[in-house]
């Protein structure tokens, strides 16, 4: 035991807490470090210019998230709908992706994508002759690679809830005259919103924090956080900047689990009083 | 659920194939394209494995491919070992302080460019040359984390007053870990261990920036990234298709064998 906290204690702990310190200094004139302490890194965060690329990845990053989610639920619904047996090879097959490369996983929409791509050459096949679309480098691209990488793990979580369902409730509910959409609405969608949080979560916080989709498929017109983190500490040697960007990160990331933890327990909370109030 | 109308059954397969059209077709046109002798996705030239065999002879991306191994390999084995005896200890002192949760499940969690920044001003502080053991380094961080929370749920159904009668009956500490706890855990052990060879062989970002200056250090993600950097070529298709068929083979083996922990 000891020796895997020590490793972890090592190489986790007191360099994340030399990033939290190095966001307290100053940038040194030749891009080193001064060690003066500063909170002008920390304003720099809300400089109009950093605090729209923060704004812009929220957007990129809540767009991804709910395509992902809207995609990720119908599939999860499907897939629970299916026939028991096939259920679990449903399932394997909506993960198997998740379990390949994410770079190469992010090349293969540039494959698709680009000019002289699959999508250019279906149009040209349909007929279409004029010049090719440009879809690579958009926000479209960004948005469509990180909904295609992290779809599988908003199916998991989605169909986990779903597949634990006691489908007499819906049914009671239709019995009782409520129409599919209703029983839907007020039955299906409360008992599995835990799922979604958690889908929806996840993919939030791995795509605000991501630097390889923007990269790649933004082609580096659109920049995102992490990309503005790399852009730091690689190419304009301001680290306490970096630093600082890196912090601003990990802080969204802990308000948003929080956010979630809190909620989950709210309606953890709501659950039990119902079923104390069916029993009683 | 029999009592469906046909007409949602209908739309509820029509959902299942466009899903999965969605996530395969991206990954299908990558492997063909590895096989179109003219490489490009403008025409299909005939089958051909010559993108394979260039890659065969391409001297940089087998010095990539050998050090992702080595990084893969050795990263595998340490983190094995240190999650392994980490799930053990948590488990079997049921000491679930929350401080100690935050910090196994921490690497987890945290963005990689995160750690990657953080691993890279550490080591630089401490005027570290960088190379393939700094990117183990790094990589055994995350690669513990997952092995022993596989373990971990192994644990979580094990039976230690077993341990304790192999104790009162005279065995050693390492005689009852040896032939009690061990051939208990062993499938979760190996799980994990295909699991954390997999991340490693996969990881770019923490390794790219632990990895310091020079080629001698290129894994092969880094590799890759640099390849799609300069554009499309039909080697990547090829080498794409070779890590997918890697990463797939050790994780769907990896779950058959943690098939038991899952379905507990």
């Amino acid at each position: 035991m000891a020796p895997a906290l020590a490793w972890l204690t090592a190489l986790m702990v007191v360099p994340c807490a030399l990033v939290l310190a190095l966001a307290f200094f100053r940038r040194g004139i030749y891009g080193g470090i001064e060690y003066t302490f500063t909170l002008e890194n920390f304003g720099l965060v809300f400089d109009p210019l950093y605090a729209g690329i923060f704004l812009n990845s929220a957007r990129i990053a809540g767009t991804a998230t709910l395509i992902a989610v809207i995609i990720g639920y119908a599939a999860a619904y499907a897939i629970s709908a299916a026939p028991r047996r096939l259920q679990p090879v449903f399932l394997f097959f909506a993960v198997l992706p998740f379990w390949s490369n994410y770079l190469i996983r992010t090349y293969a929409w540039i494959v698709l994508l680009n000019r002289e791509g699959l999508i250019t050459q279906l149009l040209r096949w349909f007929g279409y002759t004029g010049e090719p679309p440009s879809m690579l480098y958009t926000e479209g691209a960004v948005i469509a690679g990180l909904v295609y990488n992290y779809l599988p793990f908003v199916i998991l979580a989605c169909y986990a809830p779903l597949s634990r369902l006691n489908p007499e409730l819906a049914e009671a509910s239709r019995d009782l005259g409520a129409s599919a959409l209703t029983t839907f609405r007020r039955v299906i969608l409360p008992l599995t919103v835990p799922g979604i949080a958690a889908g929806a979560v996840f993919v939030f916080v791995l795509s605000i924090g991501n630097f390889v989709t923007p990269a790649l498929l933004g082609g580096g017109r659109f920049q995102m956080i992490g990309n503005l983190v790399y852009d730091q500490f690689l190419t304009a040697n301001d680290w306490p900047f970096g630093a600082a960007l890196a912090m601003a990160l990990i802080a969204i990331m802990l308000l948003v689990l929080m956010t979630q933890a809190l909620l989950a327990d709210r309606a953890a909370g709501r659950a039990a009083e119902a079923k104390g109030g069916a029993n009683g | 659920m029999a009592e469906r109308s046909p007409g949602t059954r209908r739309a509820l397969w029509l959902v299942l194939s466009l899903v999965f059209a969605f996530l395969y077709i991206p990954i299908a046109v990558l492997v063909a394209l590895s096989f179109n002798a003219g490489g490009l996705p403008t025409a299909w030239s005939g089958f051909s494995l010559k993108w394979y065999a260039s890659l065969a002879g391409n001297a940089a991306i087998l010095q990539a491919a050998l050090n992702t191994l080595i990084v893969a390999l050795v990263s595998t084995v340490i983190a094995t070992l240190l999650g392994t005896l980490l799930a053990i200890g948590v488990e079997m002192r049921r000491q679930y302080g929350k401080g100690l949760e935050a910090l196994i499940f921490a690497p987890m969690i945290i963005p990689d460019i995160v750690l990657a920044i953080a691993l890279l001003s550490f080591f630089s502080m401490l005027n570290l040359t960088m190379g393939l053991h700094t990117i183990i380094l790094a990589h055994v961080v995350f690669n513990l984390a997952f092995v022993c929370s596989v373990v971990r749920a192994r644990l979580k159904s094990f039976d230690w007053s077993i341990v304790e009668a192999s104790a009162d009956l005279g065995a050693s500490a390492l005689t009852t870990f040896r032939r009690v706890t061990l051939p208990v855990i062993l499938p979760a052990v190996i799980a994990g261990a295909l699991l954390a060879f997999t991340l490693s062989v996969d990881e770019f970002i923490i390794a790219f920036f632990t990895a310091g200056a020079g080629r001698a250090s290129t894994t092969l993600p880094m590799q890759i990234y640099a390849m799609i950097r300069f554009g499309i070529t039909p080697e990547i298709n090829a080498l794409a298709t070779i890590v997918m068929a890697v990463s797939i083979t050790a994780l769907t083996l990896s779950q058959r064998l943690n098939r038991g922990v899952i379905g507990q």
